[in-house]
């Protein structure tokens, strides 16, 4: 592995930011780690780098304890949330940092210097004052400048925080195909689900200092491992129900669930594609609270007598209107239960 | 943003934060054995003279020297006159903190910079100008045949002349900043524009002003150079006083009893101002201060305008104006010129020296200041220091505040024997005005070193930069421009130091200050006039440094 974490743990005041957390990176792998703000991300990526010291466990790169090797002794890289490029210097001065402190030849630097530009989509921009530069082309110089020393990891405090929506967008599939043709192993943290998604090969999501779920994308999605992860990723109905055999009990009364479900008293997630709308007279009555448009669908939310709002995702002409009865059945492929 | 972040920022866990304070505690080194060795030990050497006699402590020597009348006298009208002195610079000054905070109009920025002008004047040199606008003779005397030497008037005024930058720039540094989307948002909540001002801005203010109003108070309870030139024989301030028993009563011990009074006093005061400087740090929205200022609209605040101008033109402008016209009234430059020649019994050497002496004393003292300074400065920069080293940080205002009499007076009578006798060394002089001149190094690094975030250092390292590196890869060119704005305010009050210079300057070696007292002690028009035109060279040199360094000068540069 490159990249392994061993029980790490880092404590402020009393309180754990990281709780015995383990993960490991392999060779090549991008790997996202998704949690909500206060979850440990960042102090996740501070303490491999070596900015903050454990209180137990260990750090290794490449099977080697990193207890004691200070920071700039590591060879990763790691690109903050904010930038942080050196005011003082302009982009080339910034890119050819890492470079210097190696202790690079001055033609080497410039070669490097203009071959990032190049490949970040800056040529040219090597005279330009970093102060003058728009938000996604800081972003560029940034990553520039994390790569010029070749890290062994390249980490990513919130790449794409602070970047409008489409440019974001726009970015991460350059980053993910840059990744791609560089080999580049990289562990990145976003609260930001779709970021991680695109990104990664495999997504971690946090939880109070701990891992709550790990796996690729598809995984993550189709099956979150319990309700903080469900509800973490945009779901809302999600419920306690007794599982037994291929239904459920629920405050939303039977539901059905797939076959190989796990039995007894459990969390159930039906996804919004998985709530049927059908006539007043049949299934669960409901009255449709609310609809908000989403581009692709409409999200209806539901209202049952006696129960927790379902929320449903339906076409844009089949939609109800808001003090509409409606009944509600729902459809077994899209219900998880969850651990 | 994260939460964790912040959190992250500020807390190193214990290894790293113990091996953070020993390397803080050895960049603290230099500095602190400095300290104790010209600042501790001669305090310790006044008590011990003030307070020993034959070889027994006896604290009741206190009660002793300040129940005598005369002395009770000096102390009461110290007292006076600071507060006086106080509410005078208030009056005239917050006015003035306003319009420059949040008015716009043509000439603010060199307007700004020329009312600080004063703070950095040598006290010589400010009472030397009141001695020409409202002495005998004066400008006052010639037109309306008005004299204020022999009132408490002068004083008064030659106070505000020095104060009122502290005021404009306490206050309205911070008025400039404050939003003033506040006082707006207070507007739609229906208050009328008075009510607002009152409810809302003034208490963001009232911390400042506090502030500042301490300040006045301490540099006017300490007052030295311009009540021993505009005071005559009927006014004396405690600083007066110990320089009047030190050196013409002979009588150290009572001196050293008074140095003694004075430093509790200034050290309760300097307590009441940190307290103070901590409350002004509570969270208030601040903006960039270049977006607040507007046009000044109807007639109130033109009149504003117009009496903050008025009284700049008269009460700064005026005195520094008729001092160099004075030093210019005889044909031919003659004041200038006598200043090159044999000055007879007034000065072992011709008062031209004095610059040179004062030229090479103010850049030795001020290497050994910026050395200090900054040591101290990079050491007390952590956000994490302990209580130890911020208790330094207040002990190194100490020599600002207990004034340089303190230091000079200390100086004397504990370096002058050995193993330290530095009496014939000519280092004695300018180490006091380093002394002097070490405060004002660190609040302007201080700002400045704190401002520099630390995740650039981070960035850096995660780059491959060692701790060494990083301090000259991302510290250094940040400061540099405040260590320059460092170096000139500890030149300038170097070349501008009196009370600490006085006592151990050597008669045959005087600085600018020395020399101008001298010659004002003296009778006759010609000395009289060659105090002028010695006043008049250092006001422009000072005052040429300042605006040097006003240019120089980012927002964030300190806060002097």
């Amino acid at each position: 592995m490159l990249l392994s974490l061993e029980d790490a743990t880092v404590r402020f005041g009393g309180r754990a930011v990281l709780d015995a957390v383990g993960l490991d990176v392999a060779e090549h792998e991008v790997v996202c780690v998704l949690g909500p703000s206060g979850s440990g991300k960042s102090t996740l990526l501070r303490a491999v780098s070596g900015l903050q010291p454990l209180d137990a466990g260990r750090v290794l790169l490449d099977d080697r304890d990193q207890a004691g090797v200070p920071a700039h002794k590591r060879g990763v890289g790691l690109m903050f949330q904010d930038h942080q490029l050196f005011p003082q210097r302009d982009v080339a001065g910034n890119v050819a940092f890492g470079l210097r402190m190696h202790g690079a030849s001055r033609s080497e630097q410039q070669e490097r210097v203009r071959e990032l530009l190049d490949l970040v989509g800056l040529p040219g921009a090597e005279r330009r004052a970093v102060g003058a530069l728009s938000g996604g082309e800081q972003q560029r110089v940034a990553l520039a400048r994390a790569l010029a020393p070749r890290p062994r990891l390249l980490m990513l405090d919130e790449p794409l925080g602070q970047l409008d929506r489409s440019l974001r967008e726009r970015l991460v599939v350059e980053l993910r195909e840059l990744f791609g043709r560089l080999g580049t192993t990289v562990l990145a943290v976003t609260h930001d689900q779709g970021e991680a998604f695109a990104l990664a090969d495999r997504v971690v999501v946090m939880r109070d200092g701990r891992i709550a779920q790990s796996g690729t994308p598809l995984e993550v999605w189709q099956r979150p491992a319990d309700e903080f992860v469900a509800r973490f990723l945009g779901f809302e109905n999600v419920v306690e129900g007794t599982v037994a055999g291929e239904a459920a009990d629920t405050p939303w009364g039977k539901v059905p669930v797939p076959e190989d479900a796990p039995q007894g008293t459990r969390g159930l997630l039906v996804r919004p594609a998985g709530v049927r709308l059908v006539p007043a007279d049949e299934g669960l009555r409901c009255t449709v609270a609310a609809r908000t448009f989403k581009a692709t669908h409409v999200a209806v939310h539901l209202q049952p007598e006696d129960a927790p709002r379902l929320e449903a995702a339906c076409a844009l002409r089949e939609a109800p209107e808001v003090g509409d009865l409606v009944g509600v059945e729902f459809d077994a492929a899209e219900i998880v239960v969850l651990g | 943003m994260d939460v964790t972040r912040t959190e992250v920022a500020t807390r190193p866990s214990g290894a790293r934060a113990r091996r953070g304070n020993a390397a803080r505690l050895g960049l603290l080194a230099v500095p602190v054995a400095f300290f104790a060795l010209f600042f501790a030990w001669p305090v310790a050497a006044i008590v011990a003279r003030g307070l020993r006699v034959d070889g027994v402590w006896r604290l009741g020597r206190i009660a002793d020297v300040v129940t005598q009348s005369d002395i009770r006298h000096v102390l009461w009208f110290t007292t006076w006159q600071a507060l006086a002195s106080t509410a005078l610079t208030l009056l005239v000054a917050l006015p003035g903190a306003y319009v420059f905070a949040r008015l716009d109009f043509p000439g603010r920025q060199v307007l700004r910079a020329v009312v600080t002008v004063p703070f950095v004047l040598p006290t010589v040199v400010v009472g030397t100008a009141f001695l020409a606008l409202v002495g005998r003779g004066g400008l006052l005397d010639e037109v309306w045949g008005v004299r204020l030497d022999t009132t408490v008037w002068a004083i008064l005024l030659a106070h505000v002349f020095f104060n009122y930058a502290v005021v404009v720039r306490t206050v309205g540094g911070l008025w400039a900043q404050l939003d003033p989307r506040q006082e707006e948002a207070a507007r739609m909540l229906g208050a009328s524009p008075l009510r607002a001002w009152r409810r809302v801005t003034l208490p963001a203010l009232a911390p400042a002003v506090a502030a500042a109003a301490l300040m006045v108070f301490l540099f006017t309870f300490t007052s030295f150079g311009v009540v021993q030139i505009l005071g005559g024989p009927t006014f004396s301030t405690l600083e007066v006083e110990i320089y009047r028993q030190t050196s013409e009563i002979f009588d150290l011990s009572t001196a050293a009893v008074l140095t003694i009074v004075q430093f509790v006093a200034v050290g309760a005061i300097l307590a009441v101002h940190a307290w103070t400087v901590r409350r002004r740090e509570s969270a208030l929205r601040l903006v960039d201060a270049s977006v607040t200022a507007r046009r000044p609209r109807g007639a109130g605040q033109w009149a504003l305008l117009a009496g903050v101008l008025a009284t700049v033109a008269v009460l700064l402008l005026l005195p520094l104006a008729v001092l160099v016209q004075r030093s210019l009234d005889a044909p031919d430059f003659r004041y200038y010129r006598a200043l090159t020649g044999d000055a007879g019994d007034t000065f072992l050497v011709p008062p031209i020296d004095a610059i040179g002496n004062s030229l090479q004393y103010a850049l030795a003292a001020t290497a050994i200041a910026v050395v200090i300074g900054a040591l101290a400065a990079a050491a007390l920069a952590r956000r994490d220091a302990g209580r130890l080293v911020r208790g330094f940080d207040a002990l190194l205002m100490l020599p600002l505040g207990v004034s340089a009499v303190t230091v000079g007076f200390g100086f004397l009578i504990a370096l002058d024997k050995p193993p330290l006798d530095l009496r014939q060394s000519w280092i004695l002089v300018p180490l006091a005005q380093a002394l002097v001149g070490v405060p004002f190094v660190v609040r302007t690094m201080l700002p400045v070193l704190r401002a520099v975030d630390a995740r650039l250092r981070e960035a850096a390292a995660v780059l491959g930069a060692s701790p060494w590196r990083v301090w000259r890869e991302v510290d250094l060119p940040l400061v540099r421009r405040a260590l320059l704005v460092a170096a000139g305010f500890a030149f300038a009050v170097s070349l501008g130091e009196f009370g600490a210079t006085v006592f151990i300057a050597r008669p045959d070696n005087p600085t600018l200050p020395v020399a101008v007292a001298r010659l004002l002690g003296r009778p006759g028009d010609l000395n009289y006039g060659q105090a002028m035109a010695l006043s008049t060279i250092l006001m422009v040199v000072c005052a040429v440094a300042l605006l040097v360094l006003e240019r120089l000068r980012t927002d964030r540069t300190g806060e002097f």
